[in-house]
């Protein structure tokens, strides 16, 4: 491998996409919700690099959508235990991964009121790996604890709860949950930005290795692959963010 | 059988609950606005498990008095501005759900049965914000507790759709979310982009996406009859008209003037 290629420049959302894109690897079947283009590039980015193992259904595509038995189709999948990977969000997360989708202040009456819980409550019980995303890594969103809990990071003995809380990919870095122990701890620092930077914007204690690793860089290859097959794959369910790439 | 929009959404009395599907399987914007046009009020919207800008449109139209659903969503355009601005005024009784739950439930009523358990919602803030939803132990295997959410059985589905014919039948292809809606609903009203003579069961390539006109009220063909929402692959989004929507939305006196115009418009149906 020459220099010039070592040193391929490429962009934040790009880190984000081939980041998520190297957890979801061995995985069998991964879904995408709504209103996910980084998340959606990114299983879509796996698939390519998998070369055909991997299944991969996008919500809102049709193209890369492959369910047939209408909306209950994801769930019915996996409360079997089908789905290996799924991503969720949250204008609030906190210490304990409990996630908020509904809003701030008193319920009903929030005073931030956010779409709603969409797949969360149900979702987050079943899916082995469910990878938290949430590109804004502020005291904000990372909050001592939720206002309102869509779904909680970890659940009583006796629970049936299969799945859970894996990872939080941030514009910062990547945090790992512990689910026993119910924390974070910091599993890579994106390049350009600093451990302190994390803890700084993270309204909760996080565990720090001594040695904290920067998110490896993207392969040539792999933005390739990125900058065609998957950014035209994209772009049938997400053009304005296809664009961008 | 087959009628006009206005005839189509007079079968909506105040107070109906109206199960209304998510951007995706197809929204009749061509019905919201005739029912808007009608006035009705007190609506009982469920969401089917989402909703985006007709169910926005209708509460800030002042015809709902009740929405059940996992969210309200303007996509990339944030949380339905209206929505939210009628949760904070306090006139708006909220049933927030999670989407699995509100499919489930579609389903217990599809199939006549009072209730139907679901895995998940242990623990969460949603469970208290619902004592209609109950909790058991599972009476085959006991220390196993499990939700169980009382059927959904609306009084009326409303949606668009592809194709229907003149015996009633109507094409939804995969978007099976619409034929379970039907199913549970006692009425099912539907608007599409074309009536044509044919028979759509006769085609058994088209007929496992039929819904038969078993259950099929009424329809009325309303050409472009989701605009601008996005219908399938046969129209986009019109990202133009949900930027002056939101724009609108984000208060009252724009919002007023936003709603005559839509109402005042004739014709293909664009916001």
């Amino acid at each position: 491998m020459n220099a010039a290629v070592e040193h391929v420049a490429f962009s934040a959302t790009e880190l984000l996409v081939v980041a998520i894109a190297r957890l979801l690897a061995d995985c069998r079947h991964v879904i995408v919700g709504a209103s996910s283009p980084i998340p959606g590039a990114a299983a879509l980015l796996a698939r390519a690099c998998a070369g055909g193992v991997l299944h991969v259904d996008v919500l809102g595509s049709q193209r890369h959508n492959h369910f047939t038995n209408g909306g209950v189709e994801t769930f019915d999948l996996a409360a079997q235990g089908r789905v290996d990977a799924f991503f969720l969000g949250g204008g609030q997360i906190d210490a304990e991964a409990n996630i908020n989708l509904v809003g701030t202040g008193d319920y009903p009456a929030s005073a931030v009121r956010w779409p709603g819980c969409f797949g969360s409550s149900h979702l987050y019980f079943l899916v082995p790996r469910v990878i938290l995303f949430r590109e804004e890594h502020t005291r904000r969103v990372l909050v001592p604890r939720v206002d309102f809990i869509s779904a909680p990071g970890t659940s009583a003995p006796g629970v049936y709860r299969p799945g859970g809380p894996w990872k939080l990919v941030t514009g910062l870095g990547i945090l790992a949950f512990d689910r026993q122990r119910k924390r974070f701890a910091l599993e890579s620092v994106h390049p350009g930005h600093s451990v302190e930077e994390v803890l700084d914007n993270t309204g909760f204690a996080v565990e720090v290795p001594p040695h904290v690793p920067h998110t490896p860089s993207p392969a040539p290859s792999v933005l390739a692959l990125l900058r065609e097959r998957v950014r035209a794959e994209i772009a049938e369910t997400y053009p304005r963010f296809a664009a961008t790439l | 059988m087959i009628v006009d929009v206005d005839s189509l959404v007079s079968g909506i009395a105040d107070g109906t609950k109206l199960a209304i599907p998510q951007d995706a399987a197809g929204v009749s914007m061509a019905a919201t606005r005739a029912l808007v046009r009608r006035g009705v009020r007190d609506l009982h919207l469920v969401c089917v498990p989402i909703g985006g800008l007709q169910a926005d449109l209708l509460i800030g139209a002042g015809c709902a008095r009740t929405i059940e659903t996992s969210a309200v969503t303007l996509g990339e355009f944030g949380t339905g501005p209206r929505f939210a601005a009628a949760l904070k005024a306090g006139t708006l009784q909220i049933l927030d759900a999670t989407c699995p739950a509100i499919h489930a439930a579609l389903q217990a009523g599809q199939k006549g049965i009072p209730f139907i358990p679901l895995r998940g919602l242990l623990g969460t803030d949603l469970l208290t914000a619902r004592p209609d939803w109950k909790v058991i132990d599972n009476p085959f295997a006991p220390g196993d507790a499990i939700v169980l959410l009382p059927a959904i059985v609306p009084d009326v589905a409303l949606f668009h759709a592809p194709l229907a014919d003149r015996h009633g039948n109507v094409f939804i292809g995969r978007q099976r979310e619409l034929l379970t809606m039907a199913h549970a609903a006692r009425r099912t009203l539907v608007t599409v982009e074309e009536v044509v003579a044919r028979d759509l069961m006769a085609d058994p390539d088209l007929a496992p996406g039929v819904i038969p006109a078993t259950y099929v009220t009424a329809i009325a063909a309303a050409p472009f009859g989701a605009m601008p929402v996005k219908f399938r692959d046969d129209y986009s989004q019109d990202d133009n008209a949900f930027l002056a929507y939101v724009a609108a939305a984000a208060n009252d006196a724009a919002w007023s003037v936003w709603l005559a115009a839509w109402l005042e418009e004739a014709g293909a149906v664009s916001a």
